[in-house]
């Protein structure tokens, strides 16, 4: 296995791609954030409309945006494209352009946070969204399947900005179960508060993964071996657990693989929404403040874990299906 | 020009254009079949009504009329039909829930009780007059939106499925990059750089767009180039321009109309969470659940 997993890592061409698609990130993001923006539309935007010009170009000095952008005859690591591939590949973010705290910090506080949203709720989402959907699919054909679908559809259709204010209203103001919104670190008073977001994001969630489910247990249902497997006798549970599920686990697998980089950087509406301190409100944050070097490390951040997420979907057919170690 | 002429001089514009299409699509039989069939889905018809003819018509016309009864204000805006509609003072102070007689919080008497059909928001808005107007905001944003990616998504995926070569690397690289970034992300990092307003928005929305779109055309397009036909017009001598426009494009037309229909719907939900996090269009639906303290109080990031 391990063999394996070294294998496909050099030689696959998925970290290829992978390395060449992270440094076409960034170099969107120099575009976007240094070429596409005017140092001093920037300092406006930071210290306010009717700044002074001295204020102005004080400013940019001292975020360091007089640089050249890409060309600088006199000292080539002195302009604005070296500085911003070596604070990305580093790590080394620097400060923010509002309040000068460095931004590897704010990193730092709000991954607490975010991941204590986010784990959970993948980790529920998975298990309702599979055994729910299992469920339906054990009783397709009945009436029992068509409520779910439809349930399923419906769910779906709606905004989660609308599952956001309902729950906050139902359960929030008009049961008072848990509170609106807020945070706090102690891990029993965290519960309470993360009560509210976890139970929002599931409703508005489970629809979509159960018909996902449904549709990928149904067609593994309908092929040869599973009919083998009952006609030698094996019960409906059985059949749908140990047959089924297994074979289905790739398409599954997929998508919670591809869900774990959006741990990292957490969901940005819930977040904002439920005054959870992670890393989605310091994005809303930066939007506000029209923080520029802080939303580019999370838009970097975002993208990296993307990426790492898609290799990872790669090499993890290889745990659950063994013929593609073969290959 | 005042703004409010130009854009009746673009709405009319768009209805003469309306028309003719209209009038050309009726004279061919294939297009009458094809009205027909949409005319036999009740539900279907009955919104594109809804939506097109009665509030985008209703609505998009403004001119300066005379001051209205109750203009305290003394400012003369341009007003459409719909807030011809709505009486000046028809505000109320505070929420209000529907056909309401008293405010919900404190119980003061309304101005108009019982006339809100749907209520009011926190600052006494009417629900329904807002609602009406943000139908407009959803074409626009829609529309635009839909106008600057299919075109977009074309130019790229066709060409690069054509060329092939370096061009097609490049190309699939362009939209791989774009496809690696978190698309709420990049839509908030593209409207920080490009500013706040209503086109910018329908720009951003853009850019995140049309990289759907632009991958399948590019593989329709690689399909196409060998299919038998192309093969017969390029054997026959006929111009790469040519097979372009008259052998390829066409063929593409079923996914670009089922794309820019699912695009749509999706582009206006996506304006109404950027709404929710500050950045969207004013007066847009997605800006009323997230209003100042809307119905559940609650406390929506761009709500400041």
């Amino acid at each position: 296995m391990l063999a394996y997993v070294i294998r496909r890592v050099l030689y696959g061409g998925g970290v290829v791609l992978g390395v060449l698609l992270f440094l076409g990130v960034l170099l969107f993001l120099f575009l976007l954030f240094f070429w596409a923006v005017e140092p001093e539309d920037m300092a406006l935007r930071a210290i306010g409309e009717k700044a002074p010009p001295e204020a102005i170009a004080q400013w940019i000095e001292n975020h360091g945006y007089d640089r050249p952008l890409a060309w600088n005859p006199d000292d080539q690591k002195d302009t604005l494209l070296y500085e911003h591939f070596r604070s990305m590949l580093t790590f080394d973010f620097g400060r923010s352009d509002i309040d000068d705290v460095e931004i590897a910090r704010r990193l730092r506080e709000g991954v607490g946070p975010s991941l204590s949203l986010t784990v959970p709720l993948l980790l529920l989402g998975v298990f309702f969204g599979i055994s729910l959907s299992l469920f339906v699919a054990y009783f397709r054909d009945t009436y029992i399947d068509t409520v779910g679908v439809t349930l399923c559809v419906f769910g779906m259709s709606v905004s989660i900005v609308i599952y956001i204010i309902g729950g906050q209203y139902l359960i929030g103001k008009l049961l008072r179960w848990f509170p609106i919104s807020g945070f706090d670190p102690s891990p029993e008073v965290m519960l309470r508060f993360l009560a509210l977001p976890i139970t929002v994001a599931l409703a508005a969630g489970v629809g979509e993964s159960v018909r996902f489910y449904r549709t990928v247990f149904l067609e593994e249902t309908n092929r040869e071996y599973v009919r083998t497997a009952r006609a030698k006798g094996c019960g409906d549970g059985r059949v749908m657990t140990r047959h089924v599920l297994r074979n289905s686990l790739i398409p599954i697998l997929t998508q919670v693989v591809m869900a774990i980089p959006f741990l990292f950087t957490g969901s940005l509406l819930l977040e904002s929404f439920f005054g959870i301190p992670g890393l989605g409100s310091i994005t809303v944050e930066a939007i506000h403040d029209n923080d520029f070097s802080t939303l580019r490390v999370m838009v970097f951040i975002g993208s990296l874990a993307f990426i790492v997420g898609q290799i990872l979907t790669d090499l993890s057919y290889a745990l659950v299906d063994p013929r593609v170690r073969l290959e | 020009m005042e703004g409010y002429v130009l854009s009746n001089c673009v709405v009319a514009v768009l209805l003469a254009a309306g028309a003719f299409v209209l009038r050309r699509a009726y004279q061919s039989r294939l297009w009458r079949e094809a009205g027909a069939a949409v005319a036999q889905r009740r539900p279907a018809s009955l919104g594109v009504v809804l939506i097109f003819v009665v509030v985008a018509l209703l609505d998009a016309v403004s001119w300066v009329g005379p001051a209205p009864e109750g203009d305290t204000f003394g400012v003369q805006k341009p007003r459409t039909l719909i807030d011809r509609a709505f009486p000046v003072d028809w505000n109320e102070r505070s929420y209000s829930a529907p056909l309401a007689r008293a405010e919900f919080y404190g119980g003061q008497a309304l101005a108009h009780p019982r006339r809100h059909l749907l209520g009011t928001d926190i600052i006494g808005r009417d629900v329904l007059h807002l609602t009406l107007k943000g139908a407009r905001v959803a074409l626009l944003v829609g529309g635009l939106t839909t106008l600057i990616v299919i075109p977009l998504a074309l130019l790229f995926g066709v060409s690069a499925g054509f060329r092939g070569g370096r061009w097609d690397d490049l190309v699939f690289f362009l939209i791989s990059t774009l496809a690696a970034m978190p698309s709420l992300l990049l839509l908030i990092a593209l409207i920080a750089v490009l500013g706040r307003g209503p086109v910018q928005v329908c720009v951003a929305l853009g850019v995140t767009g049309w990289v759907g779109l632009s991958r399948l055309a590019r593989g329709e397009t690689l399909k196409l180039r060998e299919l038998d036909y192309v093969r017969a017009a390029r054997a026959l001598g006929v111009s790469e321009a040519r097979i372009l426009f008259r052998h390829i494009l066409p063929n593409l037309m079923h996914l670009v109309i089922i794309t820019a229909v699912l695009l749509f719907s999706g582009l206006v939900l996506s304006e109404a969470v950027l709404s929710w996090l500050g950045i969207g269009i004013d007066g847009s639906w997605g800006q009323m659940p997230s209003s100042p303290g809307s119905a559940s109080g609650s406390m929506a990031p761009g709500g400041r």
